[in-house]
């Protein structure tokens, strides 16, 4: 038996307000908010309260999937992303680059959305980014 | 503060009294809930104290009450404050927890404490360790109650229109266990409205409260908008104590006000 609370930073916005992960048995089955976070002091708003609910939601993506026929279909990862570069390259190299968009998350690291808007600028060249935090 | 209290704990986890005891321990400057089942781990304990007394309190019985679902055979220890040991008397009241299953470890909060919560007893009978403070009526009640009846409750609007329908208040009570919320219910509570209908919203959770808040604060320290709901709900308890002669947590056998079917 193991029940402990896990120190971590709302995935949904920019606020970065800190919160605590009821982890018992390795399973997340609640949130608090963390009364020692300078940011949040011990407040949340609905979606931190929520966080929980999406880790072990089965709605939740845990493979790629890729449409074929119509139909989203699980993949490998290498499939997936062979799959997504060959459209890429195709659409960029017919429409131009302004044609692609790319939107980020806020349930990603600061660094994975870095990654992100460094691959969307320098590599397919265009400055369609945005994240969905300021949606 | 704690030295009794990591003793006692450790006596009653090398008896094989419990299977682990809930409490608060200090992490990397942060105070967490944590369920400790090894006797080395209590150099760690917290009792909820950071900057000032008890500013890192967390709804333990909440944590208990999931914990004896998933191990309903086992018996847990948990830390408990004043305001704790009345909402483990009214969890075991509401069938919540099990007689037996649940042994309290008490602490009796500083003057501090006692007084920012204008709390009436702020320590528990079963206490070990820590002060034994003086209880105090409620000043900022009183201040509100000497409004006018119309200003009071233009007061009451403008404080409850800052809602942003978070359920904070609701998530965070240790004495909030539906499994079906009214307040999630779209034929009282439109879906959508921010602030929520004022003053139904805050008003049907106050009646809910009924015999069952035992004024710990939780909810007005979770709220992001700072209203004050543990003036509200001191209100609520109070009406329920001259109405009904209920004092909520005081005693496991008096029954609950909501079994009661006499007319006044």
């Amino acid at each position: 038996m193991e029940f402990k609370t896990v120190l971590t930073t709302c995935p949904y916005c920019g606020c970065g307000c800190g919160l605590l992960l009821e982890v018992l048995d390795g399973k997340v089955i609640g949130t608090l908010p963390s009364k020692t976070s300078p940011v949040n002091e011990g407040k949340l708003c609905i979606k931190g309260w929520s966080v929980h609910e999406f880790i072990h939601h089965p709605a939740r993506l845990t493979r790629p999937l890729v449409r074929r026929e119509n139909e989203l279909k699980e993949a490998s990862w290498e499939e997936a992303l062979d799959f997504t570069v060959r459209r890429l390259r195709e659409i960029r190299e017919k429409y131009g680059p302004e044609s692609i968009g790319v939107l980020t998350s806020a349930k990603c690291t600061n660094e994975e959305n870095y990654l992100l808007q460094k691959f969307t600028r320098a590599v397919l060249g265009t400055n369609n980014i945005d994240h969905c935090a300021r949606l | 503060m704690s030295q009794k209290i990591k003793e006692q704990v450790k006596q009653l986890l090398a008896d094989k009294k419990i299977k682990g005891f809930l409490g608060l321990r200090e992490e990397n400057g942060h105070v967490m809930p944590y369920l400790f089942c090894d006797p080395q781990e209590l150099d760690s304990l917290s009792v909820g104290d950071w900057k000032k007394p008890g500013d890192a309190r967390y709804p333990l019985n909440q944590i208990l009450i999931q914990l004896t679902m998933a191990y309903p055979n086992e018996t847990f220890g948990v830390l408990v404050r004043g305001c704790d040991e009345r909402g483990l008397r009214e969890l075991l009241k509401w069938k919540q927890l099990e007689e037996g299953k649940v042994i309290p470890i008490g602490m009796g909060c500083p003057d501090e404490l006692a007084k920012a919560c204008e709390c009436e007893k702020p320590f528990p009978d079963c206490q070990i360790d820590g002060p034994k403070g003086e209880g105090a009526t409620s000043q900022r009640l009183s201040k509100i109650e000497a409004m006018a009846l119309e200003e009071r409750f233009q007061y009451w609007l403008k404080e409850f229109d800052r809602c942003i329908k978070c359920y904070g208040c609701r998530n965070i009570c240790p004495m909030c266990f539906c499994n079906e919320c009214s307040l999630e219910e779209e034929l009282l509570v439109e879906k959508g409205d921010i602030p929520p209908d004022n003053p139904t919203f805050h008003l049907v959770r106050a009646m809910h409260m009924v015999g069952r808040c035992i004024d710990c604060g939780l909810c007005e320290e979770a709220c992001p908008a700072e209203i004050p709901l543990r003036t509200l709900y001191k209100k609520m308890t109070e009406v329920v104590a001259e109405e009904f002669g209920y004092k909520t947590g005081y005693s496991i056998e008096e029954k609950s006000p909501l079994n009661l079917i006499e007319v006044k």
